[in-house]
């Protein structure tokens, strides 16, 4: 399919215009609200809280036989704060540290999921079929309303985002600090969490328990490289995070048996590849470049020192001499004397070498700079 | 019981032991997750390697699948190398990621073939005696039978071997280092161990139980016992104690045994949780409360001691400067006069010898960094505990 | 007689029930540079935490200017520990000064010019201004603690609670930091700091606290600095060539 006739299907299409707005807007929320969890380091929290959701979307079917999608994220809703709640409850009365108590939960919390949920299958009478699919996800069974409770929950996160910016951003940073000024850090902290467990919920459905943390954490952390101020942050965490969506739905649409989810969380793993490696301020690639190129500064001012001290003794300053006696320098290279020669601090004729007034210059400034710092 | 019944309930128990021994290591080094993220990210391996040896218990396809574990453990190292982003968002990238790709694979590639992903979940207890091993016409049992009983051996054996080293790496890699223990062999081997068995378990018992044979029994245990050899053993029974009750839960419920046995282990892990003798949550939270009143206990005999002026020891000090609310100024100076530590006359109070001798002592142990003799002493001077 | 700024009664801080302060009676008069010395682990940011309400003690109270603690915030800068941070956060370093002002603002109103105006001039003052743009990871130790202390200059307290400021500091920003604090106390600022070099005391501080779990002594420097009290603070015999 062309990339313009899969457009004009977004517009068209009743199903995939749902999807693809369902799928942008919970990238965009859950990407902005990753951007807390992972500065507080509670990157692994929502791995978590996803899996502690599935038992409750199971108990909430069991009593209600509703398959109404509301219904069971109230379910999964209460059963990941439950977990939550019970991973802070084993990490401060045990000695149990909180990876343990992450994957206790997480395991035990799925297990047991799993349990009701192929009790469910078994039941004779029950409409049973879909709820297997929170366990991956299944962007098709969104409908308008779906979209629409999560554009309400984004709405609702970005108020309380813009209102407590300030502090949202002191809490994270220093803690005790805002304390000291007076502000409410434990209302702070359950708004946060509160936040993150609704988005992981509203995930739930269309990217699945197993893999909605990457949703949380992948945009977050491929915007995190590209600047350093957290308001651009959570602004391009949002941003990647519904591109993410858009792509992924745009991909798993036009191919076959693809679900959307994994999707969805391998194209928000190619953009953080991307970021690791092409960032320009962090990124491997440019550090590596910046290494290298301090490397080669620094053995061009060491070869320009070494020639300094040979003609410094001269009364001539531009004096020649071979080339041969730069062999014995550590830091000299052809290539090194090549671009000293380009920057006109040196002139080759055949074997010799003579430096410029210029080089002169900047070597004796270089000496005068390194004297000084000792 | 029928055959295939026994069988399944073998498998099931040599899994939770060969999952248990690992697992200790994991949880006492605080890399509890690192399992988590082993079993999600062999999934593109085993597809791999099912592409290639198109069998699902084949020892190269194993052996694929270990090595994405380890890479997997490696790949997060190296994130947390680059600093680029915090330690624990490093594993819950690379996981996903790869995780993703294995099922895109099968998506795309073994749809119809037997290998889809409430099998990699989930696994296929019920089914693992059906696969069985022939030697010409000799029946020599399940195929998983003999996958997780290789495994397991060579575990125990590793154990056995290692015992020693892996303990000392463990509680103090430092010293180990010094000895000469390179705790980076240690490490990737014990990851390697992890990774093959989480592999060998898979097949049985799918992803998430094996996170959950890994961790829970292990935990479990740490709230028993702090002696390795006893928390080892302790997590192999738990293990095996799940696996067997919550086979039997399956088969009277006619679910799933992964998640039954997962179930078992919750309940195990909530009773020990609960009743601990001395890390449990109800006990922690009575010590608690007994040391809040004995270490206020302690405060107002100090302040006692410190101050001679009748101000500063006049009963209604305590709520006034003290800050103390009446109840537990009341339950304070009971306690106290309980055990004859302190004497009231005309509302004010003053120290008995005994309460003296054993302010002077615990002010001594406290200055000293010796806080755990405290806790002796008080069962020398205490008649009744808070 | 002088007014008290800070007042502690009976003050004893727990961690897990065992006691790091006990019993800590403690008066600091208005207007002195105040050094709290001591070993490690005497409990010397517990008893400023205790004082701040980060840490919640199990006996004694603390007022501020004869009034609790709670209603006397705007009283009351502090500067933490450099390292209680992640220096990773993406901010910059006139963000973070900013957040100095977060406390006179209250909830939800942001900063606004008046507000950049005094960090700006926080700023200066510890001389970053050259820095503001600068993302906090890419300073120097220094730097960073310069930083912090411009945060709590921007409170304009009349209090000033700091915990190590020294420490892993390079000696021009030394001299800066101390400069500064003699400046406060110079406009009548009562300044508490947890101080590690002993060296340094007589010079640096007019006022000397020592700790060790329990109070050990507090007063002038020059009255108290002795031999005999570090003595008692550190254990064995502990001498100190005092710079006169």
């Amino acid at each position: 399919m062309e990339i313009i006739e899969y457009i004009q299907l977004v517009f068209s299409d009743y199903t995939l215009r749902t999807i693809t707005l369902g799928t942008a807007v919970l990238g965009a929320v859950t990407g902005m609200l990753g951007s807390f969890a992972v500065l507080r380091k509670e990157s692994l929290l929502g791995d978590a809280i996803s899996h502690a959701a599935l038992p409750g979307i199971a108990i909430a079917f069991l009593i209600t036989g509703s398959k109404d999608t509301n219904i069971l994220l109230i379910g999964a809703l209460v059963s990941g704060l439950i977990g939550t709640l019970w991973i802070r409850g084993i990490t401060s009365k045990t000695h149990l540290k909180s990876d343990t108590a992450l994957g206790l939960i997480l395991s035990l919390f799925f297990g047991f999921g799993m349990l009701l949920l192929t009790y469910i299958q078994k039941q004779p009478n029950a409409n049973q079929a879909g709820l297997d699919k929170y366990l991956f996800g299944q962007a098709a069974t969104l409908v308008e309303s779906d979209v629409w409770l999560m554009t309400f929950v984004t709405g609702l996160c970005l108020l309380v985002l813009l209102l407590f910016w300030k502090e949202f951003k002191i809490l994270l940073f220093d803690k005790d600090y805002a304390q000291t000024l007076g502000f409410n850090t434990k209302f702070i902290d359950i708004l946060i969490t509160s936040f993150i467990v609704l988005a992981i919920v509203l995930g739930l459905q269309t990217v699945g328990v197993v893999l909605m943390s990457a949703m949380l954490l992948a945009p977050a952390a491929a915007a995190r490289q590209w600047t350093n101020s957290l308001g651009k942050m959570v602004f391009l965490a949002a941003i990647l995070g519904g591109s993410a969506g858009v792509f992924g739905t745009a991909i798993s649409a036009t191919q076959n048996n693809l679900s959307t989810g994994p999707v969805i969380v391998l194209v928000a793993s190619v953009f953080v590849l991307f970021s690791f490696i092409f960032s320009p301020k962090r990124g491997l690639l440019f550090k590596r470049i910046r290494l290298i190129k301090n490397r080669n500064d620094l053995e061009l001012q060491k070869t320009l020192a070494f020639m300094y001290h040979i003609v410094e003794d001269h009364d001539d300053t531009s004096h020649p001499h071979t080339i041969r006696m730069l062999n014995n320098f550590q830091g000299y290279s052809r290539k090194g004397l090549r671009k000293l020669v380009d920057k006109n601090y040196v002139e080759v004729e055949g074997g010799m070498w003579s430096m410029t007034s210029k080089g002169f210059k900047a070597a004796e400034n270089l000496y005068n700079q390194n004297g000084k710092n000792d | 019981m029928t055959d295939a019944q026994f069988e399944i309930q073998l498998i099931a128990s040599l899994v939770a032991i060969a999952c248990a021994i690992p697992g200790t290591f994991l949880v006492l080094r605080k890399m509890a997750m690192i399992s988590d993220a082993i079993s999600h990210s062999i999934l593109p391996g085993i597809v791999v390697g099912f592409f290639i040896t198109q069998d699902l218990n084949s020892p190269l396809l194993i052996l694929l699948a270990a090595m994405t574990g380890v890479l997997t453990v490696v790949l997060v190292e190296k994130i947390q190398k680059t600093k680029l982003v915090k330690e624990d968002t490093a594993i819950g990238l690379v996981f996903p990621a790869l995780f993703s790709i294995g099922v895109i694979l099968i998506a795309k590639f073994a749809n119809d073939v037997h290998l889809d992903i409430d099998a990699v979940l989930l696994g296929e207890l019920a089914f693992t005696p059906f696969d069985r091993v022939f030697y010409g016409d000799i029946d020599l049992g399940p195929k998983s039978l003999w996958v997780i009983g290789i495994i397991l051996s060579v575990t125990l054996t590793l154990l056995f071997l290692f015992f020693k080293e892996l303990k000392l790496s463990t509680f103090d890699a430092g010293l180990a280092t010094s000895l000469g223990f390179s705790p980076v062999i240690l490490h990737y081997g014990l990851m390697s161990v992890a990774s093959i068995t989480t592999v060998g378990a898979f097949d049985a018992v799918g992803a998430i139980l094996v996170v959950a044979l890994m961790i829970a029994p292990a935990a479990s245990a740490y709230l028993l016992t702090t002696n390795l050899k006893k928390m080892i053993g302790l997590a192999c029974f738990f293990g095996v104690f799940s696996a067997i009750s919550g086979y039997w839960v399956a088969h009277w419920l006619d679910a799933s045994i992964a998640g039954s046995i997962t179930t078992m282990l919750g309940v195990v892990f909530l009773f020990v949780y609960l009743f601990a003798p001395s890390k449990g949550l109800i006990a922690v939270l009575y010590r608690e409360k007994q040391q809040r009143i004995e270490v206020s206990l302690i405060t107002f005999l100090l302040h006692l001691k410190n101050h001679s002026e009748k101000r500063e020891r006049h009963v209604n000090h305590l709520n006034e400067h003290i800050n103390w609310e009446k109840v537990r100024s009341k339950t304070v100076l009971t306690l106290a006069l309980k055990n004859n530590m302190i004497l009231i006359t005309d509302d004010i109070v003053s120290l008995t010898d005994k309460g003296d001798e054993f302010t002077s002592k615990a002010i001594e142990y406290i200055l000293t960094n010796e806080d755990s003799l405290i806790e002796d002493m008080k069962d020398d001077f205490f008649l009744f505990r808070g | 007689m002088e007014k008290i700024a800070v007042k502690v009664d009976d003050l004893t801080v727990a961690y897990n029930y065992k006691p790091v302060l006990w019993d800590i009676d403690l008066k600091i008069p208005e207007g002195v540079l105040m050094a709290i010395v001591g070993p490690n682990g005497a409990g010397k940011s517990t008893l400023i935490k205790a004082i701040l309400g980060i840490l919640k003690p199990i006996a004694g109270s603390v007022t501020i200017f004869d009034k609790p603690y709670k209603s006397q915030r705007k009283h009351v800068a502090y500067v933490p520990q450099k390292g209680s941070v992640d220096w990773d956060f993406p901010t910059t370093a006139l963000d973070v000064v900013m957040m100095g002002t977060y406390g006179s603002l209250g909830w939800i109103k942001r900063p606004g010019i008046k507000e950049k105006k005094r960090a700006l001039e926080a700023l200066e003052k510890v001389g970053m201004l050259s820095f503001k743009n600068r993302q906090i990871s890419q300073l120097s130790g220094g730097q960073q603690q310069r930083i912090f202390l411009a945060r709590a200059l921007v409170q304009d307290a009349s209090i000033y609670f700091m915990d190590e400021p020294f420490q892993g500091v390079d000696a021009t920003t030394e001299v800066a930091i101390i400069n500064i604090l003699k400046e406060l106390r110079k406009a009548g600022k009562t300044v508490v700091v947890v101080h590690h070099d002993l060296q340094t005391v007589p010079e640096y501080f007019d006022w000397v606290t020592f700790l060790n779990v329990k109070k050990i002594a507090t007063g002038p420097v020059k009255d108290i600095f002795n031999d005999d009290n570090l003595t008692k603070t550190y254990g064995i015999n502990y001498k100190v060539s005092i710079q006169k």
